[in-house]
């Protein structure tokens, strides 16, 4: 085991993958830095320092760095990917999906399923979401609601260093499209993460944070943070909470949440992106569903509101959801009768 | 043409309002009391200014993310800009864009834009909506500026706009600042035409202007040019390339590695834009050094009150989350 930054856990398993197997390949903007400059190659390594000295290892043709053009960069990503590659492509926020969305919706996500099955497509496309940075209304988001929304893409969305290291390993070991949100809160968090550079975390499994038989909070991304602050905070008072950290929204694992909210009968669902068609939403609904009996209180829900992120420090703060109001919604499940 | 005593004093005065706007916020980026990611546009002033001047309220222009210049030379007060930056509720934008999304549309001024090649579409837009509106009663259209770098010349979204406004004929500008970085990364990388941006523009079939953006009087005439083509009905759009200079970094807190020994200190010294205006200025006697001196600490003024009454401003509360929303949840 050794002690490193979530950032770093996900440098380095890049750069042993792309010891390890020829055919990993990374592109995006500045991946490399300092391109066409005095300064020359590497005076960036990357603005989040995910992908330093890789072009000094491996070279221009394995590490492509990229002008601003995201829509080629997801396409290219996909092309690599269908001629045999295993491309690993930064889109730098992920907000900037929006440039290139036909290439992972209409394209990338539908290759396995529209040909017929004839095809895999190992991509990985790594995405540091998130607010908290006051960087506003486009480079702030969450997108994990709308891409767990599309047929044919895995997401993942890993919390500690360990997790960001295994769930990389398995996602560019995997043959299908994996969207890879890094929340960019998360990137100066330190943990244990295990030297074997077989590591891995399988997709569909979920974490169990903090243990507790009273209620159930489920969370991805930094909102499971924010859960485990709430959970302690609760355990003062007596209250044992369940905080669930998804890994991946796309498998979902469904079983982990019934089998907590059967013990607890009361879930509150913590989603750092807007309230209606979102994460929260469908897992309200698989909850109602298929663990209605379970359930001693309604289900609450702990968004964003249904707005951009907005810039001022006050705005941005009341924007997101906090451990207070995680808390205040896990006592609303315990009040109820 | 000769620019008279009046006009030369107010493009000076917007230049170094500018100037004095970004070198104040770098100041004060570093003591910690603006949040987010700020983009500075000092060294680029005369383009802004030297394109803006020509333009009246009835003319659109569409922003980058180093945005700043572009608003202050279309009239934005400065108050209200650097209100927003400070995240203040008495903000143009009242505290929820921030420097990146300054917009005042009453001026014009249809947006900064924090997506790299977000703009140039939204600009020919607005010139399609003045070819529907038609020319004024002297038969001159409104135009449409698209203010884009080196960086969002290489994104689709750019070059469909360009395509967009020729097969239209919309009397749309694009004016391409290439200050040679794209964020990090060079021009002599990023940018596949020899670095030449405005042929890409001409290979739309568009009428190109190429000039040094670090000199206001080649900025200002080529416009003049530009302008007399473009608001003539039926001509369509046309583009130009300025060859300018970013004095700081791509955001605050870069540390800028990619950049040569001394070079910074080299373009501040050889292409300030300001400094060969004063001397052009001062040379051709058409304002004096104490003109000068006298619209310098006037640009002080004005940058330390909007400061002092940034500090001062209303914050915004909790509940201003959900204003301008049409449905709250």
């Amino acid at each position: 085991m050794a002690k490193l930054m979530y950032r770093d856990a996900i440098r380095n398993t890049i750069f042993q993958e792309m010891q390890r197997d020829q055919r990993v390949v990374v592109l995006g903007e500045d991946v490399v830095g300092g391109m066409g400059t005095a300064g020359g190659p590497e005076a960036i390594g990357g603005i989040w320092s995910t992908s330093t000295g890789f072009y000094e290892a491996f070279g221009p043709d394995r590490v492509i760095d990229t002008p601003i053009s995201e829509s080629a960069i997801m396409g290219a990503a996909g092309g690599l990917a269908l001629a045999g590659k295993r491309p690993v492509a930064e889109i730098m926020f992920a907000d900037f999906i929006g440039v290139s969305m036909d290439q992972l919706w209409n394209q990338i996500a539908k290759f396995r399923y529209m040909f017929g099955g004839k095809s895999v497509c190992p991509v990985v496309i790594r995405m540091p979401c998130g607010a908290g940075y006051n960087a506003a209304a486009q480079h702030s988001q969450m997108i994990h609601q709308f891409v767990t929304n599309m047929p044919g893409l895995k997401v993942v969305m890993p919390v500690t260093p360990a997790d960001a290291c295994g769930l990389l390993r398995q996602a560019i070991r995997d043959d299908d499209p994996v969207v890879f949100l890094e929340h960019k809160f998360l990137y100066s968090m330190t943990g244990e993460v295990p030297d074997d550079p077989d590591f891995l975390v399988r997709f569909g499994h979920a974490r169990l944070a903090r243990a507790g038989e009273d209620v159930t909070i489920v969370a991805t991304g930094m909102m499971v943070g924010y859960a485990e602050t709430a959970a302690d905070d609760l355990a003062q008072d007596g209250i044992g909470c369940d905080v669930i950290d998804l890994r991946t929204t796309s498998p979902l694992d469904e079983e982990a949440i019934f089998d907590s909210v059967e013990v607890t009968g009361r879930l509150v669902v913590v989603d750092e992106a807007p309230p209606r068609c979102s994460l929260a939403t469908d897992i309200s609904a698989l909850v109602a569903q298929k663990a209605f009996a379970s359930l001693k209180a309604p289900i609450e829900m702990v968004t964003a509101p249904h707005t951009p992120v907005p810039f001022a420090r006050e705005l941005e703060s009341a924007y997101l959801p906090s451990p207070a109001k995680i808390a205040a919604a896990a006592r609303k499940t315990l009040e109820y009768r | 043409m000769q620019l008279n005593r009046e006009a030369l004093t107010r493009a000076y005065r917007q230049m170094k309002l500018i100037r004095e706007f970004e070198e104040r916020l770098h100041e004060e980026i570093q003591s910690g009391e603006i949040a987010g990611f700020t983009h500075l546009y000092c060294g680029q002033e005369a383009v802004a200014v030297g394109v803006c001047e020509h333009l009246s309220v009835v003319d659109k222009i569409v922003s980058t993310h180093r945005g700043h210049g572009h608003c202050l030379a279309k009239g934005c007060e400065v108050d209200g800009m650097m209100k927003e930056i400070w995240g203040s509720q008495e903000g143009l934008c009242n505290g929820k864009g921030g420097s990146m999304h300054i917009a005042d549309i009453d001026k014009g001024m249809l947006g900064a834009n924090g997506i790299v090649g977000g703009g140039a579409p939204i600009a020919v837009g607005a010139a399609l909506s003045s070819k529907i509106d038609g020319p004024d009663a002297n038969g001159r259209l409104a135009v449409s500026i698209a203010f884009s770098g080196d960086g969002a010349c290489n994104q689709g979204t750019t070059f469909e706009a360009m395509n967009l406004a020729a097969v239209t004929r919309a009397p749309a500008i694009f004016v391409f600042e290439n200050n040679h970085y794209s964020e990090h990364t060079g021009d002599a990388y990023a940018v596949g035409t020899s670095r030449d941006i405005a042929s890409r523009a001409e290979a739309f079939g568009m009428k190109v202007w190429r000039a040094d953006g670090t000199d206001f009087f080649a900025v200002h005439d080529c416009m003049r040019e530009m302008l007399e083509y473009v608001r003539t009905p039926g001509n369509g759009p046309a583009a130009v390339e300025f060859d300018t200079e970013r004095f700081f970094g791509h955001f605050e807190g870069d540390p800028q590695r990619y950049r040569g020994e001394g070079e910074i200190d080299r373009i501040r010294e050889t292409r300030d834009c300001i400094r060969k205006f004063r001397d052009s200025v001062t040379g051709a006697k058409l304002l004096t050094d104490a003109d000068l001196d006298r619209l310098d600490a006037e640009a002080l003024d004005a940058i330390e009150n909007a400061v002092q009454a940034s500090r001062s401003a209303a914050r915004p509360k909790a509940e201003n989350v959900l204003d301008n929303v049409y449905i709250s949840y």
